[in-house]
């Protein structure tokens, strides 16, 4: 699906030598930073390679890679569910807005650390104190972000469906969820990557398995190459998540523009 | 009530609050008229005289006045539907022409065939799949008309709907109206500060002053519409608007 994607959009063969150009370039550094200095610190590239192929090959990497995308897309829908109506109603309610502001500037200046620790004391160590630690990490900036949008909906499109009786649900989903999707891409965008780099410090203070956690494990055996080469598999997938589903469904959400 | 009642308007006052340093304003005053079930009224005055504001009060958009509005309801239905064509065609860009249009019908009413047949009448019939963006302003004017008669409406508001149109594009939005209006009569409130486009449409037009607005004439028009092509006809209803220096156009 991805592939096909990036297929049909035609790219100009000078940007990919440039990105070749430049992939090539930054793999050049690394190793030549590696080798004046110490390799057990900072491996060379092909060494890092070779254990991301490894840990593809014998699951492991697989494995927590899938554990902690799973943990990932559970607090990101969490995040989105709760903090896009949440966002609307403040939006749209001036006196929402205003008793519920101070509590916002509040949850959005905690750090994710002391929430995560909070989420760990006040429900144990379990799978849905970790979801929820991250959702609400993230839950403020959705709201944030949705509420600017529909400060700013279209007062004639809402007159319209007024006149028209359209009714609530009718009016959310053919005039007011529309509108807001380029401000839901956005909130999706910035959630995806405050997200994952949670995630992993969650996984780290009370999880036993995930990307996180093996990180913390390879902190305590000094190996560098495996923190690395997770490193790069987790980034690699993000990046997929980007191109292969958001930037379609964006794409496809905005058709109607000329 | 009655079940055969028209349109009946009684606002005592309508009064804008000051915003800022901006002094309050009094946009309408005393301004009292009944219009008879099916007829077609046009409320003609200057720019500024609150003629949107009495629509958008009528329309029930604006409930913060001072009088009362009773509107036509047909016989067995429990609230009076409205169509409304604003001054701007207010279509939602991201819905084709034809979900813009079946989005406000209830589902018996986009399987009547009502919605086909006004298509053709409009001449939109090859573009029910278009986004509104890429039609002309002509053409959106034309399908927030169909839009406005497919609910078919108790009544009909509309809001200077063919101003910024080229002259002759009007003309024919204008006779248009008039056939579909035939086809699909209905009571009509039409806002304008054209003396023309009133002369050409109204049963009847009652003339406003500027703010605070509220009614100068009220001039039943009796000339058949078939007459009126005539430019002398029109320019004879214009003198009898008061020679209409303020409005000529």
């Amino acid at each position: 699906m991805a592939t096909r994607h990036l297929l049909n959009a035609p790219t100009p063969w000078s940007a990919v030598w440039w990105h070749a150009a430049s992939a090539a370039a930054l793999l050049l550094i690394w190793h030549v930073a590696s080798a004046l200095t110490d390799a057990r610190l900072l491996p060379p590239p092909a060494v890092v390679f070779s254990v991301l192929v490894a840990g593809i090959r014998d699951g492991e990497l697989l494995w927590h890679v899938g554990i902690t995308l799973a943990r990932v897309a559970a607090s990101f829908t969490l995040a989105m569910l709760v903090g896009v109506p949440i966002g609307i109603a403040m939006g749209r309610s001036r006196s929402l807005d205003r008793f519920f502001d101070s509590w916002l500037v509040l949850f959005l200046n905690i750090p994710a650390l002391v929430t995560i620790v909070l989420c760990y004391v006040w429900f144990g160590l379990i799978e849905a104190a970790a979801i929820a630690a991250v959702a609400v990490n993230k839950i403020p900036n959705v709201i944030v972000t949705l509420r600017e949008g529909a400060r700013t909906l279209n007062k004639d499109h809402l007159e319209m469906a007024q006149v028209f009786r359209l009714g609530r649900a009718k009016t959310l989903r053919h005039v007011i969820l529309p509108e807001l999707l380029p401000f839901i891409v956005a909130a999706s965008r910035s959630g995806l990557a405050l997200i994952w780099k949670i995630v992993l410090v969650v996984e780290l203070l009370g999880r036993s398995n995930g990307v996180g956690f093996q990180i913390h494990l390879f902190f305590q055996f000094f190996d560098v190459a495996s923190i690395l080469a997770y490193t790069i598999a987790f980034v690699g997938v993000i990046q997929f998540i980007e191109l292969a589903i958001l930037q379609p469904l964006e794409r496809r959400a905005n058709r109607w523009r000329r | 009530m009655a079940a055969m009642s028209g349109l009946e308007i009684d606002v005592r006052l309508k009064r804008y609050p000051a915003v800022g340093r901006a002094a309050p304003h009094i946009a309408l005053k005393d301004l009292r008229f009944t219009a008879r079930r099916g007829e077609f009224v046009c409320l003609l005055g200057p720019s500024g005289c609150g003629k949107t504001t009495l629509l958008n009060i009528i329309a029930g958009l604006d409930r913060d006045f001072d009088g009362q509005v009773s509107l036509p309801t047909a016989p067995g239905k429990e609230e009076p539907v409205i169509g409304y064509v604003f001054q701007n065609p207010r279509l939602l860009p991201w819905r084709t022409v034809i979900e813009n249009i079946k989005l406000v019908l209830t589902p018996e009413q986009a399987a009547s065939g009502i919605v086909e047949d006004l298509l053709a009448a409009t001449e939109l019939q090859e573009f029910p799949h278009a986004y509104p963006e890429r039609l002309s302003v002509g053409m959106s004017r034309r399908v927030a008309l169909v839009r406005a008669f497919a609910v078919q409406p108790d009544l009909l508001l509309m809001d200077e709907p063919f101003v910024s149109l080229d002259e002759p594009t009007a003309d024919r939005l204008r006779l248009l109206l008039l056939e579909i209006w035939r086809a699909h009569p209905t009571t009509v409130l039409f806002v304008t500060h054209d003396t023309r486009e009133a002369a050409v449409l109204a049963d009847r037009i009652i003339l406003l002053s500027s703010a605070p607005g509220s009614i100068v004439m009220d001039l039943p028009i009796d000339i058949p519409r078939c007459e009126r092509n005539d430019p002398a006809i029109i320019e004879s209803i214009r003198q009898r608007l008061n020679g209409g220096d303020e409005f000529r156009v």
